[in-house]
């Protein structure tokens, strides 16, 4: 398929279209709820899965190889910082749920504002670093690397 | 038609594709230009683009300088005997010596990095790669861009970058459309960093019907770092330098994991390890200098990843198919089967969903692996891309003019696949490239060297024809049958795919001729590569969604005939398991240890083809 979408909930908010980076998830005119334009262009890549606020979006795996009465679904929170999948075998054997962090820190508050930082120095700016640099190569006193600094010398060029 | 057109003037950077690339270019050029108007255009959506859309349970380029584990001249030597000799040393070492302070960023921002507890330092999976939980990496980088950008155009889908026109050589911007409202978008902008993506889908893909988007490289990732490049005449390199998986059948999970991690190995159908059966007529061919299976073992200098390949598919060919990773040892850990597992859903979950579908569980059974279909791009382990300048410190003469990882039109840099030569950069490294990118725009702009830059409403208006054009052209033809999509006039972008696929995996070594080809089947190729440009002149788009696949195709459609020339060039098989040539089946190194750059006439079409000096930075 891979990804589609169940009738009896999806309520048209359009989140799956949003994220969908192959542009695949688009809104039916006729019911006012999205499905998958063009199923030969999805990654099974589960944006718009975890995007769905109703788990209203599934997968199916491709139909060229794989059987039908599988089943792998997500929720992702982005509240809690974790994901948790659950995989059921076709043959409903093994039934498995695993869990994983998504990030260590509250969204939007651990990334610096590069605006709010003080402006570089005109030696900053003529030397070969970047920003927070060399301080974050090394967490300590080290320099950034040239090919002096390791012992390197720059050999010929080879050109037949 | 009426969408409009919507003018964004005045921008000092515009990145072009918002992968982990752009993202990094967006976010280093706040802190170098701070007064600076700084503009991303992304045609999906920032949070969930590009190859890491998905997530990444690795990053595969760290040095861990910081615990004493690599320094950057290490991963050169890497990189180098990986390719075969054939990358941008400058840039490596460039990258390289740059990217942990990248890494660690991300820990601090909130990615999860596994840790080592007995070391203290990050959990390794191999010398190069790290182990995270990186389901959330492409938010949280896509947070820091947004953070610094003046403006982020979610779904405005590049297709040409503007030249000024008083200056010859210089880039003033660049158009495309809006793939929702189609209103035609103008940057004009004084510098632009190119960090679009690779091209996936040029090749005839294994999987065919409803499956033929289980690829393995992104199929959003649609050649534009090439398309916009090559378009505005910029120079390229190593296009013929494409690249062939081995990964788990069907779902092209990835084995890196597995391999290093998880010390997983293959066997072929008897059981029997196959690999080093190989090397003794492989080494007549590379001689000995790439394939040295005893110094390998003895100082962990790899086996280049193309010639693993070589084996494999001649294992397979030789009638000792399958190939089977062995999964069910390591799998017996519950700690070990948790990570194959994982290491799948954080990235790639159709693999999850093909085991789950097929009940193959590795733990009970050893899963098939096979060779994709190829793969041009700059950032994982090939060097396709422009011919960029190096850092002025590093680089010699052949390969610096002025401003890193600009190519060799004016204001116009690169970073991430588009950047070439710079092959295991991987997503680290191509967000680092990205911020070197931005540091020289930032200067390139402070010295004066975009002053004046003019863009006439007439280059602006004939581009607004172009781009519209599919759109006309199904206008004006589709009432001429009653129904369907078989039209005299035109085809449309999915029948022009199919061809491109045909056409590339028939004539430029695919999966089907066992990545063979020859001088012969290449002239043939480019012959028809023309009259499928030709052809795409008249390609029909029924609505938006069509137009962008539309110019996706014609992207995917100028990297194809740079990766033909460049082939036909290279009168070697310099990658034996990424491709043959036929007729030159040894490697070369007295005529063809070299880098191939070539330059496609953006008025003519004309390719001129040469070759670059291959400086080697440090003893092997």
């Amino acid at each position: 398929m891979p990804t589609f979408v169940y009738m009896t909930r999806c309520d048209g908010c359009g989140q799956c279209v949003d994220i969908c980076p192959s542009d695949i998830m688009h809104m039916d005119s006729v019911v006012r709820r999205a499905y998958n334009i063009e199923p030969n262009m999805c990654w099974e890549c589960y944006s718009c899965v975890k995007a769905c606020p109703h788990n209203a979006i599934d997968v199916r795996g491709y139909a060229d190889f794989a059987p039908l009465g599988h089943s792998v679904r997500v929720q992702r929170d982005e509240e809690k910082g974790v994901i948790a999948w659950r995989i059921i075998f076709r043959n409903g054997e093994k039934d498995m749920t695993l869990l994983a962090p998504i990030t260590t820190k509250p969204w939007g508050q651990a990334i610096p504002q590069l605006a709010d930082e003080s402006e570089p120095s005109q030696e900053m700016r003529d030397s070969q670093h970047l920003f927070n640099e060399p301080k974050y190569i090394r967490l300590d006193d080290g320099g950034l690397h040239t090919l002096e600094s390791n012992g390197l010398k720059l050999k010929a060029g080879v050109y037949y | 038609m009426a969408y409009k057109t919507i003018i964004e003037d005045g921008i000092d950077i515009l990145v072009a594709g918002a992968g982990l690339g752009g993202t990094g270019a967006a976010f280093e050029s706040r802190y170098w230009g701070k007064d600076k108007k700084i503009v991303v255009a992304e045609k999906a959506n920032i949070d969930r683009s590009g190859a890491v859309a998905q997530g990444l349970y690795a990053i595969n380029c760290y040095m861990g300088t910081r615990f004493g584990e690599n320094n950057p001249e290490d991963h050169v030597r890497y990189a180098r005997i990986d390719l075969m000799g054939m990358v941008r040393e400058d840039l490596l070492f460039d990258m390289a010596r740059h990217v942990d302070s990248t890494v660690h960023q991300f820990e601090e921002w909130g990615l999860p990095l596994m840790r080592n507890p007995k070391t203290g330092a990050y959990q390794r999976e191999g010398r190069w790669q790290i182990m995270i939980h990186g389901e959330s990496y492409k938010p949280i980088v896509a947070e820091a861009a947004k953070k610094s950008a003046d403006k982020v155009f979610n779904r405005v889908c590049l297709t040409h970058l503007l030249m000024d026109e008083s200056k010859p050589n210089r880039v003033a911007g660049a158009v495309g459309f809006n793939v929702r409202t189609g209103n035609y978008h103008v940057f004009k902008s004084k510098a632009v960093i190119v960090a679009a993506g690779g091209a996936s889908n040029i090749y005839k893909p294994r999987s065919v019907g409803e499956g033929a988007g289980r690829v393995w490289y992104a199929p959003w990732s649609s050649g534009s770092a090439y398309g916009l490049l090559i378009g505005a005449g910029a120079k390229m390199t190593q296009m013929e330098n494409r690249i062939v998986l081995a990964r788990f059948k069907d779902g092209y999970g990835p084995v890196g994991a597995y391999f290093l991690h998880l010390k997983t190995y293959t066997q072929n159908c008897n059981g029997e390890e196959y690999e080093s059966n190989w090397w003794p007529q492989l080494q007549e061919m590379v001689g000995k200098e790439y394939l040295d299976p005893e110094a390998s073992s003895l100082t962990h200098r790899p086996i280049p990843t193309c010639l693993r390949n070589h084996a494999l598919i001649n294992e397979v060919n030789a009638g000792r198919g399958p190939i089977h990773m062995i999964t069910m040892e390591a799998f017996q850990d519950p700690h070990l089967e948790e990570i194959g597992w994982h290491n799948f859903l954080g990235m790639t979950v159709g693999q999850a969903v093909l085991w789950a579908a097929t009940d193959v569980d590795p733990k009970n059974e050893n899963p098939e692996l096979t060779t994709s279909e190829p793969y041009v791009m700059g950032s994982h382990a090939t060097g396709c891309g422009a011919w960029c300048s190096g850092p002025e410190d590093i680089s010699p003469p052949e390969y610096f003019w002025g401003y890193n990882r600009m190519t060799t039109v004016e204001g116009l840099f690169g970073a991430g696949d588009a950047a070439g030569g710079t092959p295991h950069a991987f997503s680290s490294g191509s967000f680092t490239e990205g911020r070197l990118a931005a540091k020289a725009a930032c200067k390139y702009i402070d010295d004066g060297k975009a002053e004046g830059i003019r863009i006439s409403d007439e280059q602006i208006e004939q581009r607004r024809a172009e781009i519209y054009k599919p759109m006309e052209h199904y206008r004006v033809y589709r009432n001429e049958i009653t129904a369907g999509s078989v039209n005299p006039n035109y085809i449309n972008p999915r029948q022009g795919l199919d061809r491109l696929q045909k056409l590339m995996d028939e004539y430029c070594g695919g999966v089907t001729v066992s990545y063979m080809t020859n001088d012969k089947l290449l002239h043939i190729g480019l012959k028809k590569m023309k009259v499928l440009e030709e052809d795409l002149e008249k390609i029909a788009a029924e609505n938006i969604h069509e137009l962008l696949r539309a110019w996706e195709l014609k992207h995917r459609h100028l990297t194809s005939e740079a990766v033909m020339q460049h082939t036909l060039f290279r009168k070697e098989t310099r990658w034996p398991g990424y491709y043959y040539r036929g007729d030159a089946m040894k490697v070369d190194d007295q005529n063809w240890h070299v880098l191939t750059v070539s330059r496609r006439d953006p008025e003519t079409g004309e390719y001129t083809m040469e070759k670059a000096p291959c400086y080697h930075l440090v003893e092997a």
